[in-house]
């Protein structure tokens, strides 16, 4: 949704960052085995007794990592991690931001 | 004597009623010619209109794509407080629902009225990514209407023109341009800073050509400030209304767009998803309105370079203008949209 690809070429970007082709992208069965070994995410509500696993932010984290996307609310997040502080990101003049 | 069994299908108003597979077919020849005539677009094919009259002349309650051609569901307006506060909405809609992506929002859904809440709007957001792990969008509208009186600054022109004053009328709108533009800018960039993956400039062009010109000059300004944001820009209709009837954006003029062109000027000011709109006619069958949607988007979808996500929801995309659009209605327009447009998402 960043990058504006369209959704063949952005399932193959998935698909073969996965390791799979693209129609397993919409298998549940097989897709809930690969969320949980690469720490995506799943829902709650089924895997509740998994407290260790990541969920939410840090499922984010781990989904920007594996695909290679710039994701602008984990990026934020990193930042405020270490920074202690939200970076700003008003343009100044000339389009730099800091 | 009629010898053909009927089939269970809908009006665009939502009525359920009973047609034989010939008048269905009848039906979706209609549609497709009226789109063709008045969008001056190319008519669908023979193969096009049989695959339509298989998921139409179907009595089944539900259908649905080939596995492994499935495309992402966006939510415009999730996260309602429908069942509790609008974080537990979102993260129902991602839970529960399946969403691909899904959208904060606040109710009156406008970005004048947002701009001064905007720093409680913006921790929301804050609050709501911490706790799901689809793409989150804030979503408003650019509603070019609020800046006219008596909510706005400057002359109404819906007053204006109908006493002649065409002048007046367009200096009004071309008033109001810049006042939209700042606001939607503010919002968005205050949601970009707070962590948002997107926002959707829902309802585009409802005011009209000058409505859909500040949408375009916004989009090119947040995409200067925000570059790792995404931008849906989602149309009100099928059609760009020359309320102004001048007003360009990059030499282009505006009114009387449709959807291909929309996509192509949304491309060129900066957005990274496209959603087109076709309005219903209430007093048609959903089989001759699909027919028509399909045939008005058909070259927007196949010449976007970004994707594109079909409004397929309550008046639109041949579904029901009715409260409680009936899922056999919604299935086969959204079924129709995927395999006949190819679009990349609903």
């Amino acid at each position: 949704m960043t990058r504006g690809m369209r959704l063949p070429e952005a399932k193959a970007h998935v698909a073969e960052k996965l390791g799979v082709s693209p129609g397993d992208l919409s298998d549940p069965v097989g897709m809930n085995e690969i969320r949980e070994k690469l720490g995506f995410g799943r829902i709650t509500t089924f895997e509740i007794s998994h407290p260790t696993q990541p969920v939410a932010i840090e499922a984010k984290f781990n989904i920007a990592d594996v695909l290679g996307v710039p994701v602008n609310s984990v990026r934020r997040f990193e930042t405020r991690r270490v920074g202690g502080a939200p970076q700003s990101v008003r343009a100044r003049p000339g389009g730099a931001a800091t | 004597m009629d010898t053909e069994s009927r089939i269970p299908t809908r009006m665009g108003d939502g009525e359920l009623v009973r047609m034989t597979r010939s008048e269905i077919r009848a039906d979706l020849e209609a549609g497709t010619e009226a789109a063709a005539r008045r969008a001056k677009v190319p008519p669908l094919t023979e193969e096009e209109l049989e695959h339509l009259l298989d998921i139409y002349g179907s009595p089944a309650r539900f259908t649905g794509v080939d596995i492994g051609a499935e495309v992402v569901l966006s939510y415009d307006g999730s996260g309602m407080k429908t069942i509790a506060s609008r974080r537990q909405d979102l993260q129902i809609y991602e839970q529960w629902f399946g969403a691909d992506t899904i959208e904060l929002h606040h109710v009156d859904y406008s970005f004048k009225p947002v701009k001064a809440i905007v720093p409680f709007e913006a921790q929301e957001m804050h609050e709501v990514l911490l706790r799901v792990v689809a793409p989150v969008q804030y979503g408003a509208q650019p509603n070019l209407g609020l800046y006219s009186r008596p909510d706005g600054p400057v002359p109404n022109w819906s007053e204006l023109l109908p006493q002649g004053q065409i002048a007046e009328a367009r200096a009004a709108q071309e008033d109001a341009v810049p006042l939209a533009v700042k606001d939607m800018v503010y919002v968005c960039e205050a949601m970009y800073e707070a962590g948002a993956d997107g926002v959707d400039f829902d309802t585009s062009a409802a005011a009209g050509d000058a409505d859909f010109q500040a949408t375009l000059l916004a989009v090119e300004e947040v995409r200067r400030r925000c570059p790792e944001l995404g931008i849906e820009v989602g149309m009100s209709g099928e059609f760009v209304l020359g309320m102004h009837g001048e007003v360009e954006y990059d030499g282009v003029r505006l009114a009387g767009l449709w959807p291909r062109e929309q996509m192509k000027l949304a491309v060129r000011a900066g957005a990274t998803i496209f959603g087109p709109v076709v309005n219903v006619h209430a007093g048609k069958s959903c089989a001759w309105n699909i027919a028509r949607a399909c045939t008005i988007v058909k070259p927007c979808a196949h010449e976007a370079t970004i994707p594109v996500h079909m409004n397929v929801g309550m008046g639109v995309g041949a579904v029901c203008m009715t409260k409680y659009p009936p899922v056999d209605a919604v299935c086969r327009a959204s079924r129709a949209c995927v395999d006949i447009l190819k679009v990349d998402g609903l």
